[in-house]
């Protein structure tokens, strides 16, 4: 379980526990956060679950796979700490973690 | 608006979507949302896929979390099923024959399984997949030493052999055309396709004319053909197409032609109805024709033009249809549709197991992009695609100039 807190491009925030194992997008998309969209469910298949990730949490979440940094390379307004929500999978190490949306997934 | 009751009929990926939207847009006033499963909105892509392989759990499966329509004031009416709409009295009547009122009235039913009119076609392991219950019953019959045959070599059938593969059972796969994925992609994808599934130990009839489904005490034992040896095997999976549900719509006096007809705010003919997702037949703007996409990212677009329409948003921004399937390790995305065009490019080499085939216009304007395992001509073939820019095929062709350059992003 992972405490997680989610920044929508406006500030909004959003604090929702994820269970391990769920990806943060999930942890998004069934608590009904705003700001992501997740049109292919977490098949890495359509860059609509991008967020930034806090620099403080960077190091620990990782960086993306080929396939997905291939994704994000088409997204919009991508930054170094850009990465598909849907990877990124819950775990008691990522307690805490703080992730941004983008303005538009689209 | 304020206390406007919304009906929702179809509890899908697209009826969910658009409960889900309507309250994130701020409609205050109750939500119906009726839908004939016994369970609460859950997307169906994982059925053929992560789920049948045992990958996901029924939780996985959720579209929501289990609290979420309560809490969201959405009242969810499950294993319910709808007579009829009367839009004069703007009332829904359910089978039970209570009737629910309604201002404004969502039509998400979705599509159902094409069935063949065979000899055989009732008997016991005769199956198709559409629903958690289907995906339940065929995962229960697939194993090793169980024989699957499936009829109809397009997505749902390919991606439910590469999973019935992984769990052990023999699969076999026959379709009536030459070619796998016929109605859907172009000849060196089902090529592609069928080298690979024949790899992972599928076997194939293609251009079998099935004569009938084989049976002894009620229960499939195989399939016989009018052009072929006869097949045995203890489960047939159909997948064959689908046919949209648009009975109610119909006898309701909406506009439909194979699909309830809607424009780019998901309205019907009637002013207080709205229809999303399989159901429905909507304008394709880059086409300039009317078509019906089978998809989630098509429910889940018209779930929000339905949403922000409801809710007086501006509508939200036009969408390149797209599709994506797994099957085994390999990830195939594709943007657009095959329609107006007459050349095809291929990028990257099918041997290697990423490749992409852009489908040109003759302006040399893309009008689709198939891409196997590579998300970048996917992505950029989408951008292309929306941008209508013409591209040389021969910097299409040329791998040596990153995607993204090409599509000048």
């Amino acid at each position: 379980m992972a405490k997680i807190t989610y920044i929508e491009f406006d500030g909004r925030e959003h604090v929702v526990e994820v269970k391990n194992g769920l990806s943060v997008m999930e942890g998004a998309i069934k608590n009904n956060v705003p700001g992501i969209d997740a049109d292919c469910g977490g098949a890495c298949a359509c860059a609509t679950c991008h967020v930034y990730v806090d620099e403080a949490w960077r190091a620990t979440v990782g960086g993306p796979s080929a396939m997905e940094e291939s994704m994000l390379d088409f997204a919009e307004g991508v930054e170094p700490n850009s990465r598909l929500s849907c990877q990124i999978r819950v775990k008691d190490e990522l307690d805490g973690l703080i992730v941004r949306m983008p303005e538009s997934q689209h | 608006m304020s206390d406007e009751r919304a009906v929702i009929i179809g509890a899908g990926h697209a009826g969910g979507s658009v409960a889900a939207h309507l309250r994130q847009y701020g409609w205050s006033g109750p939500i119906v949302l009726i839908g004939d499963e016994p369970i609460a909105p859950y997307q169906r892509p994982p059925l053929s896929k992560a789920w049948l392989k045992g990958e996901a759990t029924a939780e996985d499966l959720g579209l929501r979390g289990d609290g979420f329509w309560d809490e969201e004031g959405i009242e969810l009416r499950l294993d319910v099923h709808v007579s009829c709409i009367d839009t004069i009295g703007k009332r829904v009547k359910l089978a039970s024959g209570e009737f629910v009122p309604y201002d404004k009235l969502i039509l998400a039913t979705g599509a159902r399984a094409r069935k063949l009119a065979l000899p055989g076609a009732e008997l016991d392991g005769v199956l198709s997949l559409r629903t958690a219950a289907d995906a339940e019953v065929l995962k229960n019959r697939l194993g090793p030493g169980r024989k699957l045959a499936v009829v109809g070599g397009g997505y749902i059938g390919l991606e439910a052999a590469a999973s019935a593969r992984a769990l052990g059972a023999d699969v076999v796969v026959v379709e009536r055309e030459p070619r796998l994925l016929a109605r859907v992609a172009c000849s060196p994808l089902s090529e592609f396709f069928l080298t690979c599934h024949r790899r992972h130990g599928v076997t194939f009839a293609l251009g079998a004319d099935l004569a009938a489904i084989e049976g002894v005490d009620g229960r499939v034992t195989g399939l016989s053909f009018f052009n072929g040896d006869p097949i045995a095997c203890d489960t047939v999976l159909i997948g064959v197409g689908a046919i949209p549900n648009d009975e109610l719509a119909r006898e309701a006096g909406l506009d439909c032609d194979n699909g309830i007809l809607v424009d780019l705010a998901a309205r019907t003919s009637d002013p207080d109805i709205y229809a999303i997702g399989d159901c429905t037949r909507r304008p394709l703007p880059i086409y300039g024709s009317m078509g019906r996409l089978e998809s989630v990212p098509n429910a889940l677009e018209q779930a929000k033009q339905a949403a922000c329409d409801l809710t007086g948003k501006s509508p939200p921004p036009g969408e390149v249809p797209w599709f994506w399937s797994d099957q085994y390790d390999l990830k195939l995305q594709i943007a657009g549709l095959p329609l107006n065009a007459d050349q095809l490019v291929i990028r990257g080499e099918p041997r290697f197991g990423h490749f992409a085939v852009f489908h040109l216009g003759p302006d040399q304007r893309i009008q689709c992009v198939e891409a196997v395992n590579s998300p970048a001509e996917f992505m950029g073939g989408r951008l292309l695609i929306a941008s209508r820019k013409p591209v040389a095929p021969e910097r299409l062709r040329d791998i040596s100039i990153p995607m993204k350059q090409v599509a000048g992003a």
